[in-house]
């Protein structure tokens, strides 16, 4: 069950991530996604700070954005994750992959 | 110690087969870190039989059980009637390949592969068996 709230800030779009990502609830990650592209953002910040969990769906939702965002020049950066939702990036390297920040302060620096 | 969970094969049912395995572990004081990636493991798991081999049926049931001893690594079965597909026979694709393809699946088996010790099939009493073992530090 995912919550996903989102709201404008400095020309920014922030995507917050309320719950858990899996099989069954990916496809609201992805619409949300989505919708902030189809708006015109080139700047997508997501909240992770009270996403308890994520499964491959999820992850596979970010991954399949990574070309099309360096084709469009829009900037994503993920941050405020708990070290249990860190862990999952990371076993496969996806950290690496995909921009992820500490704080909404770093994710806006890393967008501008 | 043996936990056993019944499930039905509709991908709403994940998050009691997740809250299922934390408890679990949680009982013989395996270390957080570690239960959080079992249960990514195991949903995986679940989620893709469910999915591929039950279509999401939920009259379709299967077990998991878990098989807690402190000097043995844990062991997880998973126990069903349908179609067998050995995660071990499949080269999952590479990760540069799925960002090139924009490809949302590919990452799960991966996963699974990372996170498990060993994963092995068994046929008992005509059902599928897949052992998926683990060992754990306990805290």
């Amino acid at each position: 069950m995912i919550h996903i709230k989102r709201m404008q800030e400095d020309g920014a779009d922030v995507i917050a991530l309320i719950g858990e990502i899996d099989a069954s609830s990916s496809i609201e990650l992805d619409l949300a996604i989505a919708k902030s592209v189809g708006e015109g953002f080139t700047k997508i910040l997501v909240d992770c700070g009270a996403l308890e969990y994520i499964s491959s769906a999820g992850l596979g939702v970010f991954m399949s954005y990574i070309e099309e965002f360096k084709d469009r020049d829009i900037r994503m950066v993920l941050y405020g994750m708990s070290e249990r939702v860190a862990n999952t990036f990371s076993i496969l390297g996806l950290n690496e992959l995909l921009q992820i920040g500490k704080d909404k302060v770093e994710a806006k620096q890393m967008v501008a | 110690m043996n936990y056993t969970y019944k499930v039905g094969c509709s991908i709403e049912n994940l998050k009691g087969v997740r809250d299922f395995i934390r408890t679990s572990l949680k009982n013989h004081g395996v270390a957080d870190l570690q239960i959080s990636e079992i249960v990514l493991a195991i949903d995986e798991m679940c989620s893709n039989l469910m999915i591929h081999a039950h279509h999401c049926n939920p009259d379709d049931l299967f077990e998991l059980h878990i098989l807690v001893d402190k000097n043995n690594p844990v062991v997880f079965e998973i126990v069903d009637d349908g179609t067998v597909f050995d995660i071990n026979q499949f080269h999952e694709p590479a990760i540069d390949n799925i960002v090139h393809q924009k490809r949302k699946g590919g990452l799960g088996i991966r996963l699974v592969k990372s996170i498990m010790d060993k994963i092995e099939y068994q046929n008992r009493s005509g059902r599928n068996v897949c052992r998926l073992i683990k060992s754990v530090h306990y805290q």
